[in-house]
């Protein structure tokens, strides 16, 4: 379990000059992992996959795309019809954005659950919320590439958020935006460039989560710190192996979107060619946008919201500031969390309110998806309510009123005791007591 | 501990690793390939390129000692109407006198019309000759002024760099003066 063992001359004489095996090794193949990483800890490398997937198919797309308001709608459809497997390169990509935020949400639910956020990951739990706003500035300006309705009028709708900047900011800002007076070609373009720019950006966020990830290692579902090298296991075999597996269960659930439901996730109006004279009946984002959308609708009147005290907004600036800030509020989590226990399985009551937090977000997820009327409107503002105390009232009390339960005293202990807390599979056994 | 994963291994439990290793390559190499290939063939040709992969021209315009310039396949195509003395010429030459050898006949499917993709053979450019003015180079032909190639009356190479006479392209007679290439 220690350095890189090779006998291979050339590999050595580079590895000397420039440490890249040794590096690999370090960080892939000795690297020591808790031995007791459930299969809630696939989702990291699973995220890793599916970006290089995204890349890999947006630059072919890249390839055959024109982004240009006369072109970009028939040159996508000249890669549906006429490219070479293009239908398959595309539905990859399109289906890809959607299981990349599945992935990524599930990974932060795990982060949550785990309480890997906690002190000392605050700062790679920052780095993966920088990298989600990435993800999401991505997305959005990649469905605008197409130049269908849902394209343009989403286009409209959100950079029209900032126009909810008070002081003639706002409108200045937006014409800055769009490069002119309207979503228009200029809009496009620079679209286009940064949706092409952004990913890199990602992997570039991507290698400090994981130099800040390598620094103390990964959380374990017990959530407690390793005693020893007794509770690890070096990453090769033992997590390559778990993690392939993984790969080849979300790929099975991929395909299947991918070739029998391609346009499952997406919205039959952006198959009409964008107009900007007639606004869809109905506009919504993607799926993975719909929480937020509803926070965005759920400040409908002109008063104060939670986190800003006293200060009076209207609705429209109130709005933009709750969807911002429901994503702005996880920069501050490792903070508003004032519990010392990691793990939700030695905190009854955090499990609970863990798992309401779970239901609002999805019930703000179905509300985004539904007009904005009654019952809805009230559902979303109760959900949105409880999104925001979890974080600035539940979590902050709570380390301070729940009696967390007994810890083990180590992550080996209570597997070598047999019947202590469920584990993780593979990992639990003795690793080659067979062998 | 992964040190103890090989202990207590004989010959035939290798054997089977081996297989094991072996099949899980291949499989994995095949579901690679299987990836890639869409991937690779969506840069090939598309359909739509395809599809204008043939150009019509109407020949019977061109009159006789004139050439026009068509664009096919994003190429241009040298279609002269060559005179009874051009003809004669292209056919009077001696086999051994060319670089690169090959009968009039061979280049043409009726003498008077000669169908060629206009790229000189070296490195590309597009020869001079098509043009009342241009200068037609030593042969009467074309003449590539990037490098000083000279074609004669039936685009054959007969001075300077270029390997190869100027390629014909697979063209048909629809009626007496239409040509399909392609």
């Amino acid at each position: 379990m220690s350095g890189l063992k090779t006998n291979n001359r050339a590999i050595k004489w580079l590895d000397n000059r420039l440490p890249i095996f040794s590096t690999m090794n370090h960080h892939l193949v000795d690297y020591p992992a808790p031995r007791n990483l459930n299969y809630m800890w696939n989702f990291g490398s699973l995220a890793g996959i599916v970006l290089v997937i995204m890349i890999i198919t947006g630059i072919l797309l890249a390839m055959q795309y024109t982004p240009h308001v006369d072109h970009a709608f028939d040159s996508v459809e000249r890669i549906m019809r006429d490219v070479n497997y293009g239908w398959l390169i595309r539905y990859i990509h399109m289906n890809g954005a959607s299981f990349f935020f599945i992935v990524v949400y599930l990974h932060m639910l795990r982060g949550l659950y785990y309480g890997s956020y906690k002190a000392p990951r605050e700062v790679l739990w920052g780095l993966g919320v920088i990298i989600l706003l990435l993800m999401m500035a991505t997305a959005f300006m990649g469905y605008v590439l197409p130049w269908g309705q849902m394209s343009f009028w989403g286009a409209t709708v959100i950079t029209n958020l900032f126009s909810a900047i008070p002081w003639g900011i706002g409108d200045a800002l937006v014409t800055w935006l769009w490069g002119g007076f309207s979503v228009d070609n200029p809009t496009l373009n620079r679209f286009f460039a940064l949706h092409y720019l952004l990913p890199f950006l990602i992997v570039g966020v991507v290698f400090l989560h994981l130099w800040a990830l390598h620094r103390f290692g990964s959380n374990n579902p017990l959530g407690i710190d390793a005693k020893g090298p007794q509770d690890k296991i070096p990453f090769h075999p033992y997590y390559t192996i778990k993690d392939m597996f993984g790969l080849g269960v979300f790929l099975i659930a991929f395909a299947a979107f991918v070739f029998y439901a391609p346009n499952y996730m997406g919205h039959e109006d952006n198959y009409i060619e964008a107009n900007p004279l007639v606004t869809p009946a109905h506009i919504v984002p993607e799926w993975y946008f719909l929480p937020f959308y509803a926070m965005l609708r759920a400040i409908t009147f002109d008063i104060s919201i939670p986190f800003t005290g006293i200060v009076l907004i209207d609705a429209k600036l109130g709005g933009v500031l709750v969807m911002f800030g429901s994503i702005l509020i996880l920069f501050l989590l490792p903070w508003l969390d004032s519990s010392p226990v990691r793990s939700a399985r030695f905190r009854p009551l955090y499990k609970q309110f863990f798992w309401l937090l779970v239901v609002a977000s999805v019930v703000l997820g179905y509300v985004g998806a539904m007009p904005p009327e009654q019952p809805w409107v009230t559902i979303g503002q109760i959900a949105t309510a409880y999104y925001f105390a979890h974080f600035l009232i539940v979590l902050p009390l709570l380390g301070k009123l729940e009696r967390p339960k007994p810890l083990p005293a180590s992550i080996s202990e209570p597997v070598l005791k047999g019947g202590g807390q469920p584990q993780g599979a593979a990992a639990t056994h003795k690793p080659m007591e067979k062998a | 501990m992964a040190e103890s994963a090989n202990a207590g291994h004989g010959g035939e439990g290798e054997t089977r690793r081996d297989f094991l290793y072996l099949a899980a390559g291949a499989m994995g190499l095949v579901g690679a390939g299987t990836v890639a290939w869409p991937l690779i063939d969506s840069l090939n040709p598309s359909a739509d390129v395809l599809a204008l992969a043939t150009t019509e021209v109407d020949v019977g315009q061109i009159q006789e000692g004139q050439a026009i310039t068509v664009t096919w396949r994003g190429k241009p195509v040298f279609i002269r109407h060559r005179t009874a003395a051009e003809i004669e010429e292209a056919e009077g030459v001696p086999m051994a006198d060319l670089m690169d050898p090959e009968p009039d006949e061979a280049r043409v499917i009726r003498p008077e019309y000669l169908v060629m993709v206009g790229i000189c053979t070296h490195l590309g450019c597009v020869p001079l000759g098509q043009r009342a003015g241009d200068p037609k180079g030593e042969y009467g032909g074309w003449f590539c002024p990037c490098h000083g190639s000279h074609y004669d009356t039936s685009g054959r190479i007969r001075r300077g760099p270029a390997p190869r006479n100027l390629d014909v392209p697979e063209y048909e007679f629809r009626d007496d003066t239409t040509i399909v290439i392609g």
